[in-house]
């Protein structure tokens, strides 16, 4: 037991790496996912969907379903026009910001393949199912936009109303607002005397296919009309229903029971709920809504989904002096809960750990008829990672250096923080040197870069990459008052209290919302330290409305850098009301008395009271001094000062098989700064699946749609999700420099390992294929693509190769990677 | 994930599922392991009016060594495959392949005679059955008759069994000590085969005396590369004689072109694939 600097209590649960105590009850089954609530006479529903990308609805027969058997109802658009509320966007990223209507059951046009035309209600899943199958809809199909370069445009319309498909145009210049010099002029001058790299990169659509699909179940029975869904953001969800709907917000009540992942994927509002919330009050029964994996392809929102063009000025020296970034970004159908937001989100990360002279961030959002595009895991800082860290890598191959070396030339250094970033971003904390020291070291970076160059050397069909990402990102949404700068609807602070019951147990209640990541654990750990008490007296209440009546949710890495010092200064609170308790029950003044451990002691005596003592004394009010109230339980609210930057030197090994372009992950090292650790077990956990989520971007996921729109990754078989068994036996670990804004010092882990990967992985299968001719391959890089880049790169595409016979293939200053041929042999 | 309502019965033998199968005509879907039929109920891609269960027609299930041959009943799982001696020791391309079917779960519940008669080009028991020269019992209203592998398999998802015809039963020439390898190549590990080249081959010192080649996933139906065994017979079991025996293998293929990659991609890496596999099954 060691006292923490504040002197406030002892620590030996936090830096614990304790098993998460939700565990046991999860994988033996005593759960509660929403699918699992049944009530009494609880209706059934099923979506009918519309097969069109774009198309006018001229007619619904429901006839012959409504006449099914056990059908109580079927709803369709125009019939509840006017009550069944809207789906709304939180973050119209400029007032003038173009944003379609968007009604839960579409009315007269559907504009993506998937969106909900009509609702059927009976008394059981099949039955409902049975009859949507029986609904009639005529369509008049309308031209789709659908490729995102062509919506941009304006060649079809995704909604003629609109009159455009470009939703806003959003900048940021660093010259504009002070943090930087002008980005054009550093490129005119680069371009004289420098270097100028002009790239474009693809940020493929992914969807987030979560373990557990969306379920909901209404019950509008009692006072309060309850909502269960399984989401991120039950307090979101329950604001924006009373603001859409009419009803009013005490009356609603949400809950997120055990929630199977979501992944930025249940960051959302989603139409379902609000036509299940209909149907309840409507038919004044519960109802129930899940959906089927296929339904979740291709209803959920997706992810990404991004050209990006680049330009980025540099000294011949390889000194980035700017960069300018020109994003265009999918939408989808509609403006979802973030929407526009989630590119928004990267203006601040492009420049990365860099230090540049200027930098400029443009993004316009275009709207097309395919589903609707919002957060996915890391929400516009993958993207932004991505393009920087590919770009110091053709850098560096650019001017000849160490792709490492060529970083350290450009990085923030560590005696440097804070530092204010081009982009108008102070990062506290930070340490590079060490991160990426230590990543080196269990890489055994030499050695791998001797193998590559002895495999180079003799011709090996299998050739091995090294990539590289030194990441960082922004956590812990977010300052209050930033969010009110940038237009976003809401505030990021995050609430807690904490219940100091009469049998000395601790109920903890969090406005963050947890499913899956551990909070549970991880926020018990925090309160046993404070409060001095034992971890298996702490209970961790969260997800419901009711109980948890103030809250921001959990997305953005946000729970335990913000939610989690909201719990200490509740905590706080807890101790200081219980002191004067303890103070009154010892018969001494509160100045004499020292907190540690769990008991108020008097200084120099042996006389004390342990906090769970003070709780039942609290309770019973039989002894308490004059004026005081009979309880010790605490409240707070945290609003951040800043965002936390958690950051990472990701090493990536991977084996290319130049025959088949087939691919095959040698070693993957990660060594992440989060901060202080709380848990080191469930740390480990979110940089594992983080990882494996990153690198599938890389390697193996992309939805994709056929040329009228319909999605052609709609299952598991073709919508291809690695396992356990594509992946490799990941070595991680850890450097510590805490976030200075919390007293924690935590920086976030939910998204870290995610934001690295994808560029590590795509950067080390390029280098691989360097010596080829190769410079990029398009993600996922799939074994075809890297075939065709190899093949294509091997072709002799200088039309003036044809005039300078002497540089034939096999001699010496040809394509190093001409003579390996194997692949085309046939 | 909820199929549209079917009728379903279960026989207990081979005579009352083809009375089954006679009754009710087109509007039947025969069920084995269920891995291809039930995802296919469940979407509602089909919607037959009866389910005709095999599952518990003990006569189907099996594995009989007879001497030259060793015969297989249609209903016997991958899983059993796997655990037997006799499959191993004579048909070690059959194990092979079937090793790599899926996963354990799917491998418990799905049947050769399933995967067979199904006839999907990408399933991996089609190529390793040409290859070993397989015969089909299919039994019908008037009895057995025996189909020959090339005859087998008619198209994409189509057999030679008739509507009113159960797959029976498998029988595989023994093929005792010789070597096999399946190469499956796929992007993730329980996809089906982008392509997949299964071979086996009897080796006489460093020479390869016999070989078979069967591909998966090139066609609109397995495929056996005659040709291609012709040219390894008698081969120096080497990387370079080898490499110019299966040149030509993809000539005249016609794979499908797919999100795992276009036919021109399948044919550029079959030799590749042959090359591996009929090294790997030389033992080399």
């Amino acid at each position: 037991v060691t006292t923490t600097a504040d002197g406030t209590g002892s620590r030996t649960e936090i830096g614990a790496a304790r098993r998460r105590k939700e565990d046991q009850r999860l994988i033996t089954g005593r759960t509660r996912w929403t699918d699992n609530i049944q009530l009494p006479g609880m209706l059934h529903l099923a979506m009918v969907r519309s097969p069109f990308a774009h198309a006018r609805i001229t007619g619904i027969d429901a006839a012959a379903a409504r006449q099914a058997p056990n059908v109580v109802a079927v709803l369709t658009g125009a019939e509840v026009a006017g009550e069944q509320g809207t789906m709304i966007t939180a973050w119209p990223i400029t007032p003038e910001q173009k944003t379609p209507d968007h009604p839960p059951i579409a009315v007269d046009r559907v504009a993506f393949a998937g969106e909900v035309v009509a609702v059927v209600v009976a008394r059981s899943a099949a039955e409902a199912r049975d009859a949507a199958e029986l609904v009639e809809v005529d369509y008049d199909e309308l031209p789709a936009a659908l490729d995102l370069k062509e919506a941009a445009e304006d060649t079809v319309l995704a909604h003629p109303d609109l009159g455009t498909n470009r939703s806003a145009t959003w900048q940021l210049d660093s010259a504009a607002q002070g943090s930087g010099g002008s980005v054009d002029e550093t490129i005119e001058k680069a371009r004289s005397e420098g270097i100028v790299l002009e790239r474009e990169y693809r940020q493929q659509r992914l969807i987030p296919a979560f373990m557990e699909p969306r379920s909901v179940v209404c019950d509008p029975t009692g006072e309060q009309i309850t909502l269960w869904s399984s989401t991120q953001v039950p307090h979101i969800v329950r604001f924006a229903l009373a603001a859409t709907t009419g009803v009013p917000e005490s009356k609603i009540r949400v809950v997120a029971p055990d929630v199977g992942g979501g992944f930025g994927g249940k960051l959302a509002i989603i139409p379902e709920e609000w036509i299940a919330f209909l149907a309840a009050r409507r038919l004044g029964r519960p109802v129930k809504w899940t959906e089927t994996r296929s339904e979740s392809l291709m209803a959920g929102h997706h992810g990404r989904d991004q050209w990006q063009r680049l330009t980025l000025a540099a000294t011949k020296e390889g000194r980035v002096t700017g960069l300018k970034v020109d994003l265009l970004t999918d939408l989808g159908a509609y403006a979802a809960l973030v929407g526009g937001g989630v590119p928004v989100l990267g203006a601040w990360m492009f420049n990365a750990i860099y230090k540049f002279d200027a930098y400029q961030f443009n993004v316009t959002p275009v709207y097309t008829n395919k589903t609707w595009v919002d957060a996915y895991r890391g929400a516009g800082r993958p993207e932004a990672t991505y393009a920087i860290e590919r770009l110091m890598d053709e850098l560096a191959h650019e001017v000849g250096a160490d792709p490492l070396e060529l970083r350290e030339r450009n990085w923030i250094k560590h005696d440097e923080f804070p530092f204010t970033t081009v982009a108008g971003m102070t990062y506290d904390s930070g340490n590079y040197e060490a991160a990426t020291a230590r990543a080196k070291e269990l890489f055994g970076y030499d050695e791998l870069r001797a193998e590559q160059q002895r495999r180079r050397e003799s011709k090996d069909p299998v050739q091995l990459g090294i990539g590289i990402s030194t990441f960082t990102e922004m956590c812990g949404l977010a300052p209050s008052r930033i969010l009110g700068q940038l237009n976003y609807a809401a505030g990021g602070w995050e609430h807690a209290d904490i219940r100091m019951l009469a049998t000395g147990k601790v109920e903890v209640i969090t406005g963050t919302s947890p499913h899956g990541q551990g909070h549970e654990t991880a926020w018990s750990q925090i309160v046993a330290d404070r409060l001095g008490v034992p971890f298996e007296d702490v209970e961790v209440l969260h997800g419901d409305t009711q109980v948890s009546h103030r809250g921001m949710d959990t997305y953005g890495s946000r729970s335990l850098v913000v939610g989690a010092e909201a719990v200490v200064r509740a905590a706080d609170q807890v101790i200081e009301k219980a002191r004067t308790v303890a103070a009154h029950l010892l018969e001494a003044a509160e100045d004499d008395l020292e907190f540690s451990a769990g008991r108020f002691t008097v200084q120099g005596t042996d006389q004390g009271v342990g906090i769970q003592e003070v709780a039942l004394a609290a309770f019973t009010g039989h002894n308490l001094p004059d004026g005081a109230e009979p309880s010790i339980d605490g409240s707070a609210t945290f609003d951040p000062d800043n965002f936390s930057f958690p950051h990472g030197t990701h090493l990536c090994a991977m084996e290319i098989d130049t025959e088949t372009g087939a691919s095959r992950m040698r070693k993957y090292v990660a060594v992440d700064d989060v901060g202080t650790i709380i848990n080191p077990l469930i740390v480990a956990g979110q940089v594992h699946g983080g990882l494996v989520q990153g690198i599938a971007q890389a390697l193996w996921e992309e939805a994709v749609h056929d040329e009228s729109g319909t999605l052609v990754t709609a299952s598991f078989v073709d919508y291809t999700l690695p396992t356990a068994a594509d992946t490799i036996s990941f070595d991680i670990d850890h450097t510590t420099s805490p976030a200075t804004y919390t007293s924690l010092g935590t920086k976030g882990v939910g998204e870290a390992g995610t934001i690295a990967s994808t560029p590590a992985v795509v950067n080390a299968v390029v280098d691989a294929l360097r010596p080829m001719g190769v410079h990029d391959v398009p993600m996922p890089c799939t074994p075809e693509r890297v075939f065709k880049a190899i093949r294509t790169a091997q072709a002799p595409v200088d039309p003036n190769a044809e005039a300078q016979p002497h540089f034939g293939a096999g001699t010496p200053n040809a394509d190093p990677g001409a003579g390996t041929d194997e692949g085309g042999a046939q | 994930v909820i199929p549209a309502p079917f009728d379903y019965v279960a026989p207990e033998t081979v005579e009352d599922a083809l009375q089954a199968l006679a009754e009710a005509g087109d509007d039947a879907k025969v069920l084995a392991g269920g891995q291809s039929l039930l995802p296919v109920l469940r979407m509602r891609l089909n919607a037959p009016a009866l389910v005709i269960d095999l599952g518990r027609i003990d006569a189907l299930r099996g594995i009989r060594d007879e001497g030259e041959e060793v015969a297989v009943g249609a209903m016997t799982t991958y899983q059993a495959l796997l655990d037997d001696p006799t499959v191993r020791e004579h048909l070690l391309l059959l194990a092979k392949a079937t090793e790599t079917v899926a996963d354990p779960q799917i491998r418990h519940r799905g049947t050769l005679g399933g995967s067979l008669a199904h006839a999907d080009p990408a399933g991996d028991l089609g190529a390793p059955a040409l290859a070993l020269g397989a015969t089909f019992v299919v039994t019908g209203p008037s009895g057995q008759r025996r189909v020959a592998g090339e005859d087998f398999f008619t198209g994409l998802f189509e057999t030679a069994v008739g509507e009113d015809e159960l797959l029976t039963e498998i029988r595989f020439p023994k093929h005792t000590g010789w070597g096999a390898h399946y190469e499956k190549f796929v992007r993730v590990s329980h996809q089906w085969s982008i392509v997949a080249v299964a071979a086996t081959v009897r080796a006489e010192g460093g020479t390869i005396a016999e070989a078979r080649v069967g591909l998966t996933n090139m066609g609109d139906r397995p495929l056996r590369a005659t040709a291609v065994e012709e040219a390894l017979t008698g081969a120096p079991a080497s990387e370079d004689a080898v490499r110019e025996a299966v040149a030509a293998v993809a000539e005249g293929t016609h794979p499908p072109s797919d999100l795992n990659g276009d036919a021109d991609y399948r044919r550029s890496i079959l030799p590749v694939l042959t090359r591996r596999a009929v090294l790997a099954a030389a033992g080399s």
